[in-house]
């Protein structure tokens, strides 16, 4: 799977599905399993579509409104790096087994 | 040459974009892997829906109990059974939006739609464990030397028939 076309068309994997959207939603959107099914049944169908390493197929599935512009904004959109892990939610680092 | 996009998608050019902020910044270039030399397509044995699926993937996915991710280049990687419950599931990353993630870890982990596709018939079964790191990591000789080996190493010894890898 993929959303980013330039990126692993220059990593050269043997195949992979691209899906169109924002990055953070390569397996589709949150709570649509239909729709995250539909990319992962995509994806794996490749197994036996593919026939050249490098292939790349696109996918129709296009997010529904409008975020090219602003995601082609140049700005560094990375939080500082910490050398220590870090938690999603404080209680998940006193869950730690 | 890297495959073209068709036109008609208007792709993001993330690398060119990267590139750019980076430069505004002072920063150097990103140097993104480039494998300009196709690797050989591994021919399937058997049907998808006698295949043993595994998932690894690079959002910095993480099982509650588990250490949560590093930024500074973690080498590191979790496994997480494929029974895990969706609301045991964290992500730990500093270059993605994590927004949509922090909703449905699936979007990034998709273990849902891979469980309904063994539930269906669509694929046979998933490995005892996916793996996934935080892809986030800027040196390539510790990615090729400390965590490829090691994902590598473990994901073969699930036997799996097909891996799904899924970035960010």
């Amino acid at each position: 799977m993929t959303s980013s076309w330039v990126i692993t068309a220059q990593a050269n994997p043997p195949r992979a599905s691209y899906l169109d959207y924002p990055l953070g939603h390569t397996a589709g959107r949150p709570d649509q399993l239909a729709e995250q099914i539909e990319v992962a049944t995509a994806a794996l169908g490749l197994i036996h579509s593919a026939t050249e390493s490098g292939t790349i197929v696109p996918l129709p599935h296009r997010w529904p409104t409008e975020w090219k512009p602003k995601a082609r904004e140049l700005s560094d959109k990375r939080s500082e790096r910490f050398d220590t892990p870090q938690y999603e939610r404080p209680s998940d680092a006193t869950a730690v087994a | 040459m890297p495959l073209e996009p068709p036109a008609e998608l208007d792709v993001v050019d993330h690398i060119q974009q990267t590139h750019d902020s980076y430069a505004q910044l002072g920063y150097d270039s990103y140097r993104w892997a480039n494998e300009p030399e196709p690797v050989e397509l591994a021919r399937p044995t058997k049907p998808l829906a006698e295949s043993k699926v595994a998932l690894v993937a690079s959002g910095g996915i993480y099982q509650v109990g588990q250490v949560a991710f590093h930024h500074k280049d973690d080498t590191s990687h979790r496994q997480i059974p494929t029974d895990v419950d969706r609301a045991d599931l964290r992500t730990s990353h500093f270059a993605y939006d994590m927004t949509a993630a922090r909703v449905d870890p699936n979007v990034v982990f998709p273990i849902d739609a891979l469980r309904s596709m063994v539930d269906s018939g669509t694929i046979g079964s998933l490995t005892s464990h996916a793996l996934t790191f935080m892809g986030g990591i800027y040196s390539q000789r510790r990615l090729r030397e400390e965590l490829i080996p090691a994902m590598t190493e473990q994901t073969r010894a699930m036997e799996p028939d097909v891996v799904l890898l899924v970035p960010v």
